[in-house]
């Protein structure tokens, strides 16, 4: 069957299992956007209030779901519009699947009218990517470009397509299953070997996962490791809501905002068995000091981040499902009470340290009575998306995951407006509750997302935990600047209320628990958006901090 | 630090040399020399780097190449198991008075004489970069006008091709 490009860009794409495609159109995709319109029984599209949030969506969308997100913009300022979404995306490993549509290859190189060299920008922010100039090879290169956006260490791919290809006319044949063209390696037995002895001579031992882990769904295979061989468990930002947090092993997240006893346990370790992580720099601060006393082995399908960042004893390279069952088949079970001591006494200080917090808190709505109401309410299946800054660091701390795929941030950009689009594209998932935990610095940047939540009554529920100031960088002038908050203090006069009123949407303030407690829980059982404008004190600090650069010995742990 | 020749088998693609030398700069490295060109295989093209750097540096490198998915092929030559060349032109002034020393010191290092006037020489010169270094310092006291270096090329000694190599 001869069918145009457009058209064999829709089928793969239903080929390949996709329902549901964000984007903007524009003069360059409008042939892809009548092929939509024709399919719109058959692929739902989502449009976007700007394509960056349309990137964010498709991003959130899969970080929900594990499926593969789509995006697509017209060329130019279209396709620019994307890049902050594509790095997002490249940082945390998503899968994601961008296309651009791009002038017609005779008025490519011209500087023509929204054309860009967008292969060329996108170059260093994409897995890989594709400017596809002959017709012919359109629908292999979507296939491709999908295979390698999930396989092994997942991340973004973009398509440049020019508008005379999406015209074109060629054979199509449909092909039924996507074809693996890039197999997961698989470890070879002799790390695996290596890794056990390792954990077999182990005192201390730490599992510390990832993203990698999170997305792998390994909470079960990872508890019986820690059971086995009497571990206990930490997470980087990534890995957050990998595991149940209300599970004994586990001591959260660990790193530059971590929780005490998990970062002070990685550090007391002998033994660090890192699952699906990248030893990031928000992780170890200073590297020279990292760990010092502990041997690592690191799990991880992609080779290069084995010594990147810190120097392992056991890299194992492969699919991180299979090398981390084989291992835990092979390990030996063990017992360790003396480390069960040491871990037993760090969770005592740290409760001791909340315990003094929470009595300095007093009764004014505070992120951790903000949060821990947003714990009560929300159920297993709520959705927990954030921005970047100190509201970010809280949601981190303080929230109860109870299941895998529930926490949506930008952990490796940091992107300030990440938030609205992303919690939208995984509410639509998969018609789950989200709740976006944001700051009014990053919501002021990306919200006019909201329209988008109103038109397509998205039951996301956004909290703007609102501190007058960009909080995270009014923290490290204080800390470390000498208290010259140049340029954080906002002083905007947006009411955020009116403003949630004025997009069609629902608007509260809360200044008090009670009150936050009331409008947050009307918020929960309310079909569509709701805005709660929460008020906190613009001194809040997000406690412990490791100072950057710095090692766990440096740790602040209080405000004096 | 130590100086290494890494040689790599690429698709013969469009853009494939902008994404290997977009990653040098991104992650940082810093690279002596880079050529590229046919293979025995028309699919495939051939690029030599040469550079200089500790294990760490190398190491990464070589994870970083073998991520890209046009590389097909990535393989550190060992200096003394290979053979590695370099060409250059060089052109130098030319005098009664320093004439027969150029022409000595040409024979000297076998280069050859490509173009002669009587204000200048043009002289090639083959070999492995350290010979081509000693040849330049030769040549500056005479005046060097231009000059102009391939980078370098090179290949495993004996039978075995790096494409087959496991």
């Amino acid at each position: 069957m001869k069918i145009t490009g457009a058209q064999i860009i829709i089928e793969t794409l239903i080929e390949q299992g996709v329902t549901d495609v964000f984007g903007y159109p524009g003069g360059q995709v409008l042939f892809i956007y009548d092929e939509l319109y024709k399919a719109s029984d058959r692929i739902n599209h989502i449009l976007a209030a700007h394509e960056q949030g349309a990137a964010h969506a498709a991003d959130g969308y899969s970080r929900a779901t594990g499926k593969v997100g789509v995006v697509i913009s017209t060329s130019g300022p279209g396709a620019t519009n994307l890049v902050t979404g594509i790095a997002t995306a490249m940082l945390d490993s998503v899968p994601l699947i961008a296309i651009t549509g791009n002038v017609p290859c005779s008025l490519i190189g011209k500087d023509s009218f929204q054309e860009i060299d967008i292969t060329g920008i996108t170059l260093p922010i994409t897995k890989h990517n594709y400017f596809v100039n002959d017709i012919n090879e359109l629908a292999d290169t979507i296939r491709e470009a999908f295979s390698i956006a999930k396989s092994g260490r997942p991340g973004p791919v973009l398509i440049d397509i020019p508008k005379d290809v999406q015209t074109a006319v060629c054979e199509f044949v449909k092909k039924d299953s996507p074809a693996p063209y890039f197999p997961q390696r698989i470890a070879p037995e002799s790390d695996i070997d290596e890794a056990v002895k390792l954990i077999n001579e182990a005192k201390r031992p730490y599992i510390y996962i990832g993203g990698g882990a999170a997305g792998e769904g390994m909470t079960n295979e990872i508890m019986r490791m820690a059971e086995k061989i009497d571990a206990y468990i930490g997470c980087t930002f990534m890995g957050l809501s990998a595991m149940c947090n209300s599970y004994d092993r586990f001591l959260g997240m660990q790193g530059m905002h971590g929780r005490y006893a998990s970062s002070m346990a990685n550090k007391e370790a002998d033994l660090i068995i890192g699952v699906g992580i990248r030893f990031s720099d928000r992780a170890t601060g200073n590297v020279e000091k990292y760990a010092q006393g502990a041997k690592i082995i690191q799990l991880d399908p992609d080779f290069s981040e084995i010594n990147k960042n810190v120097k392992v004893n056991v890299g194992v390279i492969g699919d991180i499902v299979d090398s981390f069952g084989r291992i835990l088949e092979k390990c030996n079970e063990a017992k360790h009470p003396e480390w069960n001591e040491v871990v037993g006494a760090l969770v005592a200080q740290e409760n001791r340290m909340n315990g003094e917090a929470v009595k300095a808190e007093g009764d004014a709505l505070t992120p951790r009575k903000l949060l821990e109401i947003v714990n009560k309410v929300k159920d297993k299946n709520t959705i927990i998306a954030t921005d970047v800054g100190q509201h970010q660091m809280w949601t981190a701390q303080f929230t109860d995951f109870e299941r895998t795929r529930r926490f949506v941030s930008s952990g490796g950009l940091g992107t300030m407006g990440f938030g609205l689009g992303a919690a939208i594209g995984a509410s639509i998932s998969e018609g789950d509750r989200t709740v976006l935990i944001t700051g009014d610095g990053s919501f002021g940047m990306n919200l006019n997302e909201l329209a988008t939540a109103v038109s397509y009554n998205v039951p996301v529920t956004v909290v703007i935990v609102n501190n007058g100031v960009l909080g995270m960088v009014r923290q490290w002038q204080t800390l470390f600047y000498g208290k010259r908050y140049s340029s954080t203090v906002l002083g905007r006069k947006t009411d955020f209320v009116k403003l949630a009123e004025a997009f069609g949407a629902i608007g509260y303030r809360a200044t008090t628990p009670e009150e936050f407690e009331e409008y947050f829980t009307k918020a929960m059982n309310t079909d569509g958006p709701v805005v709660i404008d929460a008020i906190i004190d613009k001194d809040e600090f997000v406690l412990p901090m490791l100072p950057p650069g710095g090692s766990i010995d440096d740790i602040i742990v209080s405000k004096a | 630090m130590s100086k290494f020749v890494i040689a790599v088998y690429v698709d013969n693609k469009f853009g494939v040399l902008t994404r290997v030398t977009s990653m040098f700069t991104r992650r940082g490295f810093n690279i002596d020399a880079l050529t590229v060109g046919e293979t025995e295989r028309p699919e495939y093209s051939r690029i030599t780097i040469s550079l200089s750097g500790d294990g760490y540096a190398k190491e990464q490198l070589i994870n970083q190449l073998r991520k890209q998915f046009n590389v097909k092929k990535v393989e550190v030559l060992e200096k003394d198991e290979s053979i590695v060349r370099e060409l250059m032109l060089i052109k130098i002034k030319n005098s009664s008075e320093f004439r027969s020393d150029i022409m000595a010191a040409s024979q000297v290092y076998r280069a050859n004489i490509i173009d002669y006037t009587n204000e200048a020489m043009c002289i090639q010169v083959t070999g492995d970069p350290s010979k081509i270094d000693a040849f330049i310092r030769v040549m500056e006291p005479f005046g060097i006008i231009e000059m102009c270096r391939t980078g370098v090329v090179a290949l495993e000694r004996g039978s075995g091709s790096i494409m087959e190599n496991e």
